[in-house]
């Protein structure tokens, strides 16, 4: 049988793929599990079997409530501000000016500067006693006295939000820039002679172009921003007063700190099933999207 | 064609300088933090543009006199380099055979959902497993342990890159050529691998740039000079107690340097790379 050979030969061919996917993807996974029903320590006692105590334990902890909600204030918010800022560039570069070549070039460089540079250098702006932000504000007269603006709780999660955003939003430009030039011009133009404002053309004309590739910038900017860890790692180690403690910082000290290996493995399995629903979530959304399309 | 009024063109010419200022300021500000000396980055008011360029820290982080930190740079280079090109070897010879097979045979393709699904775990879902294994196996703070590790993110990531690329290669020519009687290692050798070349090579380069940009591992995993990573050093330098901001800078410069000329250079196909899978968050 040709049709079975055929099968066969592929799963051949994807046999080195799948054990080093068994080995650093699928064993983990399935120890993590089991780690998470027990009282490990990270290095020492194995230890023994607690049931569901490690995931009461977290749920119920108000570490994790909070952790939770910082979460997803940094998502939402971030990913909203990307969204609004990288169609209102896209929107600008697909005009015709002098520049718009070199303009569209620049628009790589934050995706391309490393994710822990980029978290130095906006530490280094935000510094409390040298920083340029500081200097700046205050040198044009919109701030009396330097700010520590990663000191405080009430700024620390705003300025990690705007560093996060200044990387991220050229990336959704891109996406909807190149959306936004498989619009027909015959078809605006059309809009433009029948006399549709600005603001119909792009709800009717342009939107239904737009909506799928930033659909698809939509899911992935949430998901990884509700994984977010290495911003805030180099910026604020989730402090100052825990203000900026996302969930997976909350796994790195739980597991890795407090070297709780069983607690940690439910939090992070916690953090995993919340991932999965938004994917699921939001594949379901975009099955919907295609179908109305 | 639509007539543009004065005000609309002054208008975009407004928005792009804000957007090209937005853009720019803070990597420009990182540069002549780079180049300003101490005295320069501490004054009130802030100078703007150091008095005397300053290029001693380039030359002190470049420097392999042991025991410096010049010589912890190069090394964390150094295995940032290592780590990065052993996991995007190891990661595109494993994913070539099974994004091929995927790509060419209907019965298999929902596999590749799964391997998609896995790169959407979340990195701490796999850490204490990976530490206690790497734990156990010796390989804690070495560069082979953490290329292991980058599999994880690396496999899945060029599999799903390069099945597309075979996509976009016709089958017909495959099956022309197996029609003249030739083996499928030739078929495999003298025709489909040749025209993914171009494809083997963007993937390669974005599972490259996947890797250097990695921190989360790096940051578990490793702990001296054998095997820490650019990443983890210029974290360590941004967290530590270093007062010269212009090392941080220049440290920054240096680390950021590798990806952005690749970035610029191969503006082209990251754009649509990007575009049609939305890649890398």
């Amino acid at each position: 049988m040709p049709g079975i050979w055929i099968t066969t030969r592929a799963w051949l061919l994807m046999l080195p793929l799948l054990v080093v996917m068994i080995a650093v993807i699928g064993w983990p996974l399935v120890d993590t599990v089991r780690l998470s029903f027990t009282d490990a320590k990270l290095v020492g006692t194995a230890g023994g079997f607690v049931g569901l105590n490690n995931y009461a334990k977290m749920l119920g902890g108000s570490n994790f409530q909070r952790a939770l909600m910082t979460t997803t204030w940094f998502a939402v918010v971030s990913v909203a501000a990307e969204m609004v800022l990288g169609v209102l560039a896209a929107l600008l570069l697909n005009q015709q000016f002098r520049g718009r070549t070199a303009l569209r070039a620049l628009m790589i460089l934050p995706w391309a500067l490393p994710t822990v540079v980029n978290a130095t250098l906006w530490r280094l702006i935000y510094n409390p006693e040298y920083g340029a932000l500081n200097a700046a504000l205050t040198q044009i007269g919109l701030l009396d006295s330097y700010r520590s603006w990663l000191g405080e709780p009430a700024s620390a999660l705003t300025a990690l939000i705007v560093a996060d955003c200044w990387k991220n939003f050229p990336l959704v430009a891109l996406i909807a820039l190149a959306a936004l030039q498989a619009v027909p011009r015959d078809i605006t133009a059309a809009a433009l002679v029948d006399g549709a404002g600005p603001f119909n053309r792009f709800r009717y004309v342009i939107m239904p172009y737009l909506a799928g590739p930033l659909l698809v910038a939509l899911v992935l900017r949430t998901i990884e921003a509700f994984k977010v860890f290495d911003i805030i790692w180099v910026m604020t180690r989730g402090g100052p007063a825990n203000s900026t403690r996302t969930l997976s910082i909350l796994v790195y000290q739980e597991a890795f700190s407090f070297q709780r290996a069983g607690s940690g493995a439910s939090l992070a399995l916690i953090v995993t099933l919340l991932v999965t629903i938004l994917a699921v979530a939001y594949a379901a959304l975009l099955r919907k999207a295609a179908g109305a399309s | 064609m639509e007539r543009q009024n004065p005000f609309f063109t002054a208008f975009v010419y407004a928005s792009a300088l804000l957007l090209a200022i937005v853009i720019l300021a803070p990597l420009a500000w990182l540069f002549v933090m780079s180049i300003s000396s101490a005295a320069d980055l501490s004054a009130k008011p802030l100078n703007w543009w150091p008095d005397e360029i300053d290029l001693s820290r380039y030359r002190a982080l470049l420097s392999t006199i042991e025991n410096t930190a010049g010589a912890a740079f190069v090394a964390s280079l150094l295995n940032s380099l290592t780590v990065a090109g052993m996991a995007t070897l190891a990661a595109i010879a494993v994913a070539i055979p099974a994004a091929w097979a995927v790509s060419r045979t209907p019965t298999v393709s929902w596999s590749l959902f799964a391997v998609i699904a896995t790169y959407m775990l979340p990195p701490v879902a796999l850490a204490v497993p990976l530490y206690m294994g790497l734990a156990y196996l010796g390989l804690l703070n070495s560069v082979f342990g953490l290329a292991l590790v980058y599999l994880t993110i690396l496999a899945p990531f060029t599999t799903w890159l390069l099945k597309s690329g075979f996509d976009s290669i016709p089958r017909e020519i495959e099956s022309a050529a197996m029609i003249d009687g030739a083996r499928l290692d030739q078929i495999l050798r003298l025709l489909t691998l040749p025209l993914a070349a171009p494809v083997m090579a963007t993937s390669a380069l974005f599972a490259f740039l996947l890797a250097w940009d990695e921190f989360f591992y790096a940051l578990l995993f490793t702990s001296d000079l054998r095997a820490k990573t650019l990443t983890v050093a210029i974290a360590d330098l941004a967290g530590g107690r270093v007062s010269d901001y212009g090392l941080i800078a220049t440290a920054g410069v240096l680390a950021a340097l590798p990806p952005v000329l690749i970035g610029l250079v191969m503006q082209r196909a990251l754009i649509s790379g990007l575009t049609s899978g939305g890649v890398k968050g």
